[in-house]
């Protein structure tokens, strides 16, 4: 699904230059459940941005979906993301003056989706989430984890093949970050891939392969051997 | 452009941004409406001043006997100078460049009645040029002719005043009134509508007739030419052409300004002219001004607003917004809050002169009105550059990486 051949990343802050990424090779098959750990500054957001085209690697191949990701102008970009990707983030990115339905619904917007079909799917997906009574809120009506579902819900709307996840609950407290990887989990098993950057440890440790990142290389790419079904995890607490 | 789905969207957002959306509207209404009031104000004064000449010809030199108040060639100050028939007679043959001339001879408080109705009315003796000089407006019948003037005829030319006084609702044509005693026929109904109303208390008959019937021998109490369509210059030229002759006429110091009185309408015309001239252009470079300032907060507004969404603009570039989605999003917002505004403050403001010009009459103000094409085109105008002040920065926003945009907090 997703492929790094050395991907190099760079950021120029005034006369000195910022290396990121110092060759990444990755790959993602569909369908796995991956986190992506690494202390702050180890490039494990930029690695995601550069995957869900929210940013431009400097060098190497990017294969997204077996497609070489290579000289996108924003438009072509914009319709990769709104086909493919779906984004939950730290801080939720909620449009403030929109109703939890109509946020659902902004990336069928940009599918060409009228407003009636497309709000129709968002009250679906609300209820997926469970928040199908708070579709007429404002998301500064709602807690933190009911945003993060409201956004996972927004991801989710698009039908995508790949979930980007950063720090999704590092603005929630431990049991809505349960809550929300109980999500998360869910969503995997449907057949979705999910790629979250986390730095806790007991977070990704619910997915099924954690890489870590050092100093913008990959340190250590391990199959996650504790990994228990999220059923029988359920069961052991 | 008409992508419902589009404008719905748009809707969505201004009903959700009311603050934002008023403050944009309003600086561009306030711009428009100032320009409206402005330019109505304007051409409401022109039109005042213009009415106040409206009553008699613009292009006329009056004149009037006068007392010398210099020695010349003899003879003492404090001269008395009449004009006479003579007078009419060498002006008329003698000056070039005369259109319409006219004599003028006052009989003051004379009695007029018709069956028992009676009045103390002025009779003014002049030539038939004189319907011209004075525009006056005829109700009914027919002004003074020549036949009046070369036979003398009792024929008498009425104000409405004088007709509603007298007649009442009776049609005063043909009838005889008695003046001081004496029947003179009615031939026509007048008005003089420049607003004085001693202009109305008065009846014309013809000067020959005046002179005979009230004793005024050949006298003439003052004398009015027009100068056809001769520009200031050559009206002064004129005026100065009648001072030299009458001087030379009555021998009295040419520099003396009070043995004859003159008032030349063509020159305090061009200086009316000029002067609503200077307030019409003084008027347009506030009006400008406005506009500029209406420009200037709309742009401010819409850099704001831009500033204001790069965020919105980053989460949905993510959420998969096209650059051009994303411009045309913020452009036809702009574009409808301008348009809508700008129609606004005109209709506001044309509501506003409407209003005034209904209940504000004064002879110096009237009929207030303004050139809808210079307020559609202000409108526009403020259209486009709050449009072209949302495309700058909105196509800078659509162009920056989503992830800088989703960093903007």
């Amino acid at each position: 699904m997703i492929k790094f051949n050395g991907i190099h990343k760079s950021y120029q802050t005034g006369n000195s230059s910022l290396h990121v990424l110092k060759g990444i090779d990755l790959e993602v098959t569909s369908g796995e459940m991956v986190a992506v750990m690494g202390s702050s500054g180890s490039g494990k957001s930029t690695l995601l941005n550069i995957i869900g085209l929210l940013d431009v690697h400097d060098g190497g191949d990017y294969y997204l979906d077996g497609k070489l990701v290579k000289d996108l102008n924003e438009t072509k970009a914009a319709q990769l993301r709104n086909k493919h990707l779906g984004f939950v983030f730290q801080s939720f990115n909620l449009i403030s003056f929109k109703n939890a339905v109509e946020n659902v619904a902004l990336p069928l917007y940009y599918q060409g989706i009228t407003r009636r079909k497309r709000n129709k799917i968002a009250m679906e997906y609300l209820e997926k989430v469970g928040l199908l009574p708070w579709s007429d809120h404002l998301p500064n009506e709602l807690s933190g984890g009911q945003k993060q579902r409201l956004a996972i819900a927004r991801a989710l709307i698009g039908n995508p093949k790949v979930i980007l996840a950063d720090e999704p609950t590092g603005a929630l407290d431990s049991v809505t970050s349960q809550e929300v990887m109980e999500l998360f989990t869910q969503i995997n098993k449907s057949g979705i891939t999910i790629i979250i950057v986390t730095h806790e440890n007991d977070i990704a440790h619910q997915t099924q392969r954690i890489i870590r990142l050092h100093d913008g290389k990959i340190e250590k790419d391990h199959k996650n051997g504790h990994f228990v079904p999220h059923t029988e995890f359920a069961k052991t607490i | 452009m008409f992508d419902i789905d589009k404008w719905q969207e748009i809707f969505n957002t201004i009903e959700k941004n009311k603050l934002r959306t008023f403050l944009t509207g309003f600086s561009v209404a306030w711009g428009i409406f100032m320009l409206i009031i402005l330019q109505g104000s304007g051409i409401g004064l022109q039109k005042g001043v213009e009415n106040q000449f409206r009553s008699s010809a613009t292009n006329a030199i009056w004149i009037w006997n006068g007392q010398t108040s210099k020695p010349y060639k003899g003879n003492k100050p404090g001269r008395n100078i009449r004009m006479k028939n003579e007078d009419y007679d060498y002006l008329n043959a003698h000056v070039d460049g005369l259109d319409q001339i006219s004599g003028r001879f006052h009989v003051w408080s004379n009695v007029l009645a018709y069956k028992k109705q009676s009045g103390s009315y002025t009779i003014r003796g002049v030539h038939p040029d004189y319907q011209k000089v004075e525009k006056l407006s005829l109700l009914s019948g027919r002004f003074l002719n020549e036949n009046d003037q070369r036979f003398k005829q009792k024929n008498v030319l009425i104000s409405k005043l004088v007709s509603d006084a007298l007649f009442k609702a009776e049609d005063p044509l043909g009838k005889y009134i008695r003046i001081n005693g004496i029947p003179f026929k009615v031939v026509g109904v007048f008005v003089d509508d420049d607003g004085r109303d001693d202009n109305m208390q008065l009846v014309y008959i013809s000067i020959a007739t005046a002179q005979t019937v009230f004793g005024g021998e050949r006298d003439i109490h003052g004398m009015v030419v027009t100068v056809g369509d001769a520009n200031e210059k050559e009206a002064k030229k004129i005026e100065d052409d009648i001072k030299a002759k009458m001087a030379n006429l009555h021998r009295y110091d040419p520099e003396d300004e009070n043995a004859m009185f003159f008032w030349n309408s063509v020159e305090e015309f061009t200086k009316f002219q000029k002067l609503f001239a200077s307030i019409r252009l003084f008027i347009w470079v506030i009006g400008i001004g406005t506009i500029i300032a209406g420009v200037v907060g709309v742009s401010n507004i819409m850099m704001i607003v831009v500033k204001d969404r790069t965020k919105e603009i980053g989460i949905r570039k993510a959420l998969g917004a096209t650059p051009g989605s994303i411009i045309s999003l913020i452009l036809q917002e702009a574009v409808l809050i301008t348009a809508f505004a700008g129609y606004f403050g005109l209709v506001i403001g044309v509501g506003l002169l409407e209003l005034v010009s209904e209940h504000i009459q004064t002879p110096f103000f009237r009929e207030p009105e303004v050139d809808i094409s210079v307020a559609i085109g202000a409108t526009l105008l403020l259209i486009i550059a709050g449009a072209l002040a949302g495309f700058i920065p909105a196509r800078r926003a659509a162009a920056i990486k989503p992830i800088e945009a989703l960093r903007d907090e």
